[in-house]
């Protein structure tokens, strides 16, 4: 992360403490022998190790995240003998792994890990469930045991690619030298092509001394994996009519646009600005449309703003762009958008029709259908910009109800004013947020607001508590010069904040803004909802101290405990040049609204000026407290 | 296999009734014939709760690689449609056909459906010669015998190997061994 340096400069640093005769030596072989430019390579012999790095390269990765441990030696002998791929040395496989995610997230190429047998591989399956829950684009590469130990219950071995088969989109296990390059190269693909997800490959160490021939990437891509990125034109056509005719419609979008890549979200503004529809977006989806758009509606969903799912309930036509129903969105199945006619586009067919029956379901990639989609609404639609007067009336009365209102407070800092202030102190910069997961993650979607797609980093499948603060490790790697910031929580920084070290060894300045409560803040909001308000372990009753925290770790440590200091506070955090925990104190006992209750429709929402204690108890009947 | 579930999966807000009812379909899934193939195939049957009623898998196209994987399940038409999707979603998968729907689209009643099954039976006196009286009625042939057992070989549809079982049981029957459903559709059309 030095700025004066070649971006390897921190990685040699590190080396001469361990080797600094041997560096020069090193050097001279690199010039001599190995093609270590980012030109594509030749077919050569060369050892596995050798192949894996090369195949690194080949595929455009400069960064790599990850943990050396026995298995994976010959590989990182390998990364010591060159400077093309900076490697990113982290604290625990878990935090290779979101980190990874978030840069990964951020520039829509893949993010890459490399961890060792055994531990490493099982370290790693948390964040490859993440990604593959929220389609990111993870190659993680495992070392194995040696094939003449595998299943002998050697020394760190474990059946990775049977542990992770459920949780990646593919994974491999490279028994020959000779095949690796391809498989690591078809890794690559699969992961980055059609709906995209983790990918392991798991490479035995004796594949990683054999030598073998190396064969660079090939556009040839296995005959059974072809995903259809093109949508049917004569559905699109239909879509065209049904969304020309709609009296009440809504654009319902997802992560879907933003992994489709900037020109999707560039064709939705479009779509939007053409129809003059309102539009919402789930929680992974947020900033493909802005924020600051007038068609706005806010976050749809548990969470969401009650005009968004209002209009969700109410519309006549639903378009869903990239999102999947999941079930924080669509809240009862059976009440979900009862009078509405659906139209889906997903690039993966399992998702049409999984939650919900689309009426219209386009099989492609967004970016690819909405090129088609907006081409024919210019063709043969006219926007009715009037007719939807009456529709943008009734969303007005919605909105008047300001679902996102809270208390405010001159003695305690509301969690809601804190990411306000947050937001209006760092919307003028190249600004990327992450967050764990919990009450600060829901405050953080409602009150920052995203104007551009690829800047918000968050765990929305599976829910993951310690993905912001790697994650948000992974995006200052790969943007040095933005402000990064993780909104946390204090239960889920605690899960990865060993990373700290990571960000202060490469200089990594990101700021980890924690909500403070003391109480693992969704949890006891659950707790009062379902179970009488009995706040079983949800408290936290030996808080560390995160000033002398950050201290500790060779960052930079600042609390606050007052309105009035907060802004000064947040400008100290954003021009500190050093990894910072901000310890924001805030009001404990504040929940999380407007909600959905469990097991309840969109129109059923509870809405903060209502959330009296008594409505909080009975919000949930007892069909809504069997789920999650 | 795993018949006691026959929820639907998917949402855990799946709490609406289920008005379809579920049916038997075979689906024939070609796919690559590469280690773990199989087991990602079953993975994603145990790890989605649908259910496998039976499963019979080889290669059959040697130079290809390929391998057709027949599979029996049981499930509502929309979970029938999403295990299908599924399927396609593994990347060795090249193809998958609801043998049953293919049926019906080329206005059959059903696929053909065929099992192999061998099955021993021992005893000696009447219980012997009306064994292998009935194993001539169904068909079976003799593959082993010595002066107290026989083991026929039984191929067909599986409710007739079913009754050949249960006729051969008070018969002095020993062990069986069934290959599980290979099925095609009818015509001169391939999958």
């Amino acid at each position: 992360m030095r700025k004066t340096q070649a971006p390897s400069g921190a990685f040699f640093i590190i080396q001469k403490h361990d080797k600094t005769t041997s560096k020069s030596l090193k050097k001279q072989e690199n010039d001599g022998t190995r093609p270590m430019s980012n030109g594509q390579s030749e077919r050569r012999e060369m050892t596995g190790a050798e192949m894996v790095v090369q195949a690194l390269i080949d595929n455009g990765v400069k960064h790599l995240f990850g943990y050396p441990g026995g298995a994976v030696l010959p590989i990182y002998d390998e990364l010591f003998q060159q400077d093309a791929i900076q490697h990113i040395l982290v604290r625990h496989e878990q935090g290779a792994g979101h980190a990874a995610e978030g840069y990964a997230r951020s520039t829509g190429k893949a993010g890459v890990m490399l961890v060792t047998s055994g531990p490493g591989a099982t370290n790693a399956v948390t964040p490859l469930q993440d990604a593959l829950m929220d389609s990111i684009p993870l190659v993680c590469l495992t070392g194995q045991v040696p094939t003449s130990l595998i299943g002998s219950d050697a020394f760190q071995e474990c059946d990775t690619v049977g542990i992770t088969r459920p949780c990646t989109k593919h994974n491999w296990l490279v028994k020959d030298v000779n095949e690796l390059s391809a498989i690591i190269h078809e890794a690559f693909h699969v992961a980055t092509t059609g709906r995209p997800g983790p990918v392991v490959v798991d490479i035995p160490k004796d594949v990683q001394f054999a030598k073998g021939i190396y064969t660079p990437p090939q556009t040839a891509p296995r005959t059974s994996y072809q995903p259809k990125v093109q949508g049917d034109l004569e559905k699109v056509k239909a879509a065209v009519e049904m969304l020309a005719g709609a009296k009440k419609p809504i654009i319902y979008s997802g992560g879907g646009v933003v992994n489709s890549g900037p020109e999707a979200s560039h064709l939705l503004r479009e779509l939007v600005d053409l129809t003059g529809f309102p539009i919402t977006s789930t929680l992974m989806g947020l900033g493909a449309y802005p924020a600051s758009g007038k068609n706005w509606l806010g976050m749809l969903g548990m969470h969401g703003t009650y005009e968004a799912n209002m209009a969700m309930h109410d519309c006549d036509v639903m378009l869903c762009v990239g999102a999947r129903f999941d079930d924080r969105i669509t809240g009862r199945l059976n009440a979900f958008s009862p009078n509405s006619k659906k139209i889906h586009i997903d690039i993966d067919p399992s998702s049409i029709n999984k939650n919900v029956r689309a009426d219209i379901g386009i099989l492609g990639d967004v970016g690819h259908v909405l090129e088609d989609l907006v081409r024919l609404w210019r063709a043969t639609a006219k926007a009715d910009k009037k007719a939807l007067y009456p529709w943008w009336e009734q969303i007005a009365r919605w909105r008047a109800r300001d679902s996102l209102a809270y208390k405010p407070s001159n003695d305690v800092i509301m969690p809601q004013y804190a990411i306000e202030r947050l937001y209006e102190l760092t919307k003028d910069r190249d600004t990327y947020i992450t967050t764990e997961v919990g009450q600060h993650q829901m405050w953080a979607a409602q009150h920052f607001h995203f104007d551009k797609p690829n800047h918000w980093m968050t765990s929305g499948g599976l829910g993951t508590m310690g993905y912001g603060l790697p994650a948000a490790l992974g995006v200052q790697i790969a943007h040095p010069e933005a402000l990064v910031i993780d909104i946390a929580g204090d239960a889920s920084v605690q899960m990865t904040i060993q990373e700290m070290s990571a960000a202060v060894q490469y200089e990594a300045p990101i700021k980890i803004f924690i909500l403070n409560n003391q109480y693992m803040g969704m949890v006891r909001q659950w707790q009062q909802l379902l179970h009488g308000n009995r706040l079983s372990h949800s408290y936290t009753e030996a808080m560390p101290d995160f000033v002398k925290l950050a201290e500790a770790y060779g960052g930079h440590g600042i609390r606050c405990e007052k309105p009035d200091e907060l802004d000064d506070a947040i400008k100290e955090m954003i021009s500190v040049k050093k990894p910072v925990l901000f310890d924001c104190r805030v009001a404990n006992l504040a929940n999380c609204f407007p909600m959905i209750p469990s097991g309840k429709a969109h129109n059923e929402m509870l809405l903060p000026d209502e959330a009296t204690d008594e409505a909080v108890a009975n919000a949930i009947d007892a069909k809504g407290r069997e789920l999650v | 296999m795993n018949a006691q579930h026959l929820q639907p999966t998917g949402s855990a807000y799946f709490i609406a009734k289920e008005t379809e009812k579920p049916e038997n379909h075979t689906l024939s899934v070609l796919v690559d014939n590469e280690p773990g193939v199989l087991a990602r195939v079953i993975g994603l049957f145990s790890g989605r709760g649908y259910n496998i009623e039976s499963l019979t898998v080889s290669e059959t196209e040697h130079e290809k690689h390929l391998s057709r994987i027949t599979i029996v399940t049981r499930g509502t038409p929309h979970v029938l449609e999403q295990i299908k999707h599924q399927l396609e979603r593994i990347v060795p998968v090249h193809r998958v056909v609801d043998l049953t729907v293919r049926s019906t689209e080329l206005g059959q009643e059903r696929p053909l459906e065929r099992e192999l099954a061998l099955v021993k039976v021992a005893g000696t006196g009447d219980s012997r010669v009306e064994a292998l009286r009935l194993a001539d009625a169904f068909r079976a042939s003799v593959i082993d015998a010595n002066t107290e057992h026989f083991i026929f070989e039984i191929t067909g549809k599986g409710s007739k190997i079913d009754q050949f079982i249960a006729i051969m049981r008070p018969l002095g029957l020993v062990e069986i061994c069934r290959t599980g459903v290979a099925a095609m559709n009818r015509g001169p059309q391939g999958m």
